[in-house]
């Protein structure tokens, strides 16, 4: 049987794999929604800016310090991530114990600012970032053609989504983020200095964010508005996973990618649209999400 | 009885049929020109702010007044929104005396403007829009299609590659009416001149991630790989086809919409080898390349796109048809426009036709390899040089009415 509406296997599993190497974004950016989300109950619509801010300090960091790739993974998310603590610290902090919306009103302004203010600077063609030459080239799997860089994505997301899902779950400092949330109250009488954390834990959200800019920045021209079509998607891959579920929301992410990168190959003009319509077939289903718990 | 009123229309009357007989010579003391454009979204870097600085270097190349009275250059943004494009130029005519709407990116803002131009009796010159409606079945005796259209680029490009060798084809199109009209387009010119279409993909607008459709067409076999789209989705597809080792396989890019400005943002190593179609280089020869530094003087050392370029040489020839015609009305100036022939830095006899398009030789250029530039700005070699003639629809197939009116009117006997 082996082919499927005329499409051969060789080319279905490279397609499965584009689709995980997408659904490797993906991943990356709901994870630090969700983060975001389920430890200080804050949808932060500046993700996106936020990840094109990474994409443009990796950008930065080589055309003005002349700091190349594996640095600028590092210091990128370092970057942002502490404009992040910024955010928290000046603005977020004051609208704690208010709706979300407020706080959703409040990032989604703060995007439109950043991003408004980068294509003022730098023009919307975008910018070219290189590969960097270790990761130059590709192998040649017999069924395509894999760049490495592409490879180095995936892996690089798995081992983020990996560590920060080890570090909620299984450490001291994970279970006192976790109790903070439950009971912020109890865990400050514990001498534990919750505002702080919740500062942190916004900064890491942001920084992870930032991560997957500079991840992205060899692949997509760095681009002001870059951020702004992925948002809308990354948000219905947060709300299909369940709003604050960590393994959920990488979990999602991933198989996503996938389904999209099928639909690209069967019916290319409803790559778009697919993910809207499995997240409207899942809030019928399961409101709360396919990993969520229901309150 | 004395009627005031009637007095005023007898005055007005007198005036209107003294204006018919000799034609008001510059109405309101000022020729003023607006360039309309978007500022700053997707389309600023190869109009834009540029356009702006062509318009007034064209000005004070001429002199800064015409039979007289000066010359002015306002701006606006349109956002590539029909409706804000629409009231601005409302407001420029109705309030603000503009006499010719210039530039005009985005080919729905561009027909719109185009009939508002048409009704209000306003000249309008369009450099960067693209769609070949505006000299088609949308045409205007008070417009002009300056630098290039959607037919034209198809065309050039389409029937050059099979001419080398690339006969046949597989489409990446952005899945809108643009996409669809510049896939048809190239695919028609591709199958006239002898080749083939074996697919393609529609895909969404706007598109990050081509990798998935690219695959499908180095699946294809197909010998080029036709990109059917325009702006940040053009520069993904190709940066990523670079990426995936689909040129270096053997396969030929072919974007059917690509300006200098794109190339410069994406880099000659990922776009080298790269064909395409434009209708002005600014490395071609001495006069052009006087004038592009000239320009890049002005703009932070950009070299000017060929939508650019055209706004000066649109605005050199406006400016003297009106000194010719010792009138700014519009269609007079126009009707005089297209009695001239276009001779400068931007069109060799280039003559504009009854329908309103600027014929001129396009250029069919490869994108440079990396050590075959000698510095920033040196990116394309002329391949081809495609005649006019050759390059534009042919006239009857426009079904443009002004047109049909002129071969409709029966033949003396």
């Amino acid at each position: 049987m082996f082919e499927l509406i005329g499409v051969p296997p060789q080319a279905l599993f490279g397609q499965l794999l584009l689709g995980l190497i997408n659904g490797a974004f993906y991943a990356v950016l709901s994870l630090g929604l969700a983060l975001i989300f389920g430890l200080l109950n804050i949808i932060n619509f500046t993700h996106g800016a936020q990840y094109m801010m990474g994409a443009f300090a990796a950008w930065l960091l080589l055309n003005l310090a002349g700091l190349g790739y594996w640095p600028a993974l590092l210091l990128a998310p370092v970057i942002v991530g502490l404009t992040g603590v910024l955010i928290e610290r000046f603005l977020l902090k004051r609208l704690r114990g208010l709706d979300p919306l407020y706080g959703l009103l409040l990032t989604f302004g703060l995007a439109l600012i950043v991003e408004g203010a980068f294509r003022q600077v730098y023009g919307v063609s975008g910018l070219a970032y290189p590969v960097p030459p270790s990761l130059a080239g590709g192998v040649n799997l017999g069924f395509m053609f894999l760049p490495l860089y592409r490879g180095w994505v995936v892996l690089a997301s798995i081992v983020a989504c990996l560590v920060t899902w080890a570090v909620i779950e299984r450490t001291r400092l994970g279970a006192t983020l976790r109790a903070a949330t439950e009971n912020p109250a109890l865990v400050q009488a514990f001498g534990v200095n919750v505002p702080r954390l919740v500062t942190l834990t916004y900064g890491f959200g942001v920084a992870l964010a930032a991560f997957a800019g500079v991840l992205a920045a060899p692949i997509y021209s760095v681009h002001p508005l870059m951020g702004a079509n992925l948002i809308i998607v990354v948000f219905a891959v947060v709300v299909i996973g369940g709003m604050g579920s960590i393994l959920g929301s990488v979990l999602t992410g991933f198989g996503l990618g996938v389904v999209e990168g099928l639909t690209k190959v069967f019916w290319p003009e409803a790559s778009n649209t697919v993910i809207f319509v499995i997240m409207a077939i899942v809030l019928l289903i399961k409101p709360a999400g396919l990993f969520g718990r229901a309150t | 009885m004395w009627r005031p009123s009637l007095a005023v229309a007898a005055i007005l009357l007198a005036g209107a049929a003294q204006a018919q007989q000799q034609p008001a010579k510059i109405s309101d003391e000022v020729v003023k020109l607006g360039i309309l454009n978007d500022q700053s979204g997707t389309y600023a870097d190869l109009a834009g702010p540029g356009s702006v600085a062509a318009a007034r270097m064209a000005v004070e190349d001429f002199g800064g007044t015409v039979l007289g009275k000066p010359i002015q250059v306002v701006f606006a943004d349109h956002q590539n929104k029909p409706d804000v494009g629409s009231s601005i130029v409302n407001r420029w005519i109705d309030v603000e005396q503009v006499d010719a709407v210039i530039d005009v990116p985005t080919s729905s803002v561009a027909l719109a403007v185009q009939e508002i131009t048409r009704n209000k009796n306003r000249v309008h010159l369009n450099s960067t829009g693209g769609t070949s409606d505006l000299t088609g079945k949308a045409c205007s005796p008070t417009a002009v299609h300056w630098t290039y259209d959607t037919y034209a680029l198809a065309n050039g490009t389409g029937t050059a590659m099979v001419k080398a060798g690339g006969d046949s084809w597989f489409f990446l199109t952005a899945d809108y009416a643009f996409g669809h009209a510049l896939e048809q387009d190239t695919a028609n010119a591709v199958k006239k001149a002898g080749g083939t279409v074996v697919g393609a993909v529609r895909h969404p607008f706007p598109n990050n991630d081509f990798s998935s459709f690219l695959l499908q067409a180095q699946a294809s076999g197909a010998k080029v790989i036709g990109l059917a789209n325009a702006g940040a989705d053009t520069i993904n597809a190709i940066k990523q086809a670079r990426e995936f080792g689909v040129v270096q396989a053997g396969q030929q890019l072919a974007g059917l919409l690509v300006f200098l400005s794109d190339v410069h943002a994406l880099g000659l190593d990922t776009t080298q080898g790269l064909t395409l179609t434009t209708g002005w280089y600014w490395d071609r020869d001495e006069r052009s390349r006087e004038w592009a530094k000239r320009f890049a003087e002005r703009m932070n050392g950009r070299m000017p796109t060929m939508v650019q370029a055209g706004v000066y040489s649109a605005i050199t020839h406006y400016l003297n048809a009106i000194k010719a015609a010792g009138t700014d009305e519009a269609k007079t100036v126009v009707a005089q426009m297209k009695k001239m022939p276009v001779n400068d830095f931007f069109a060799q006899n280039g003559k504009i036709r009854e329908d309103g398009r600027m014929v001129h030789d396009m250029f069919l250029v490869q994108v440079k390899k990396p050590e075959e530039s000698k510095g920033p700005w040196d990116y394309y070699k002329v391949v081809r040089t495609i005649p006019g003639d050759e390059a534009f629809r042919p006239m009857n197939q426009g079904n443009c009415p002004l047109v049909q009116q002129a071969e409709a009117q029966p033949a003396p006997r």
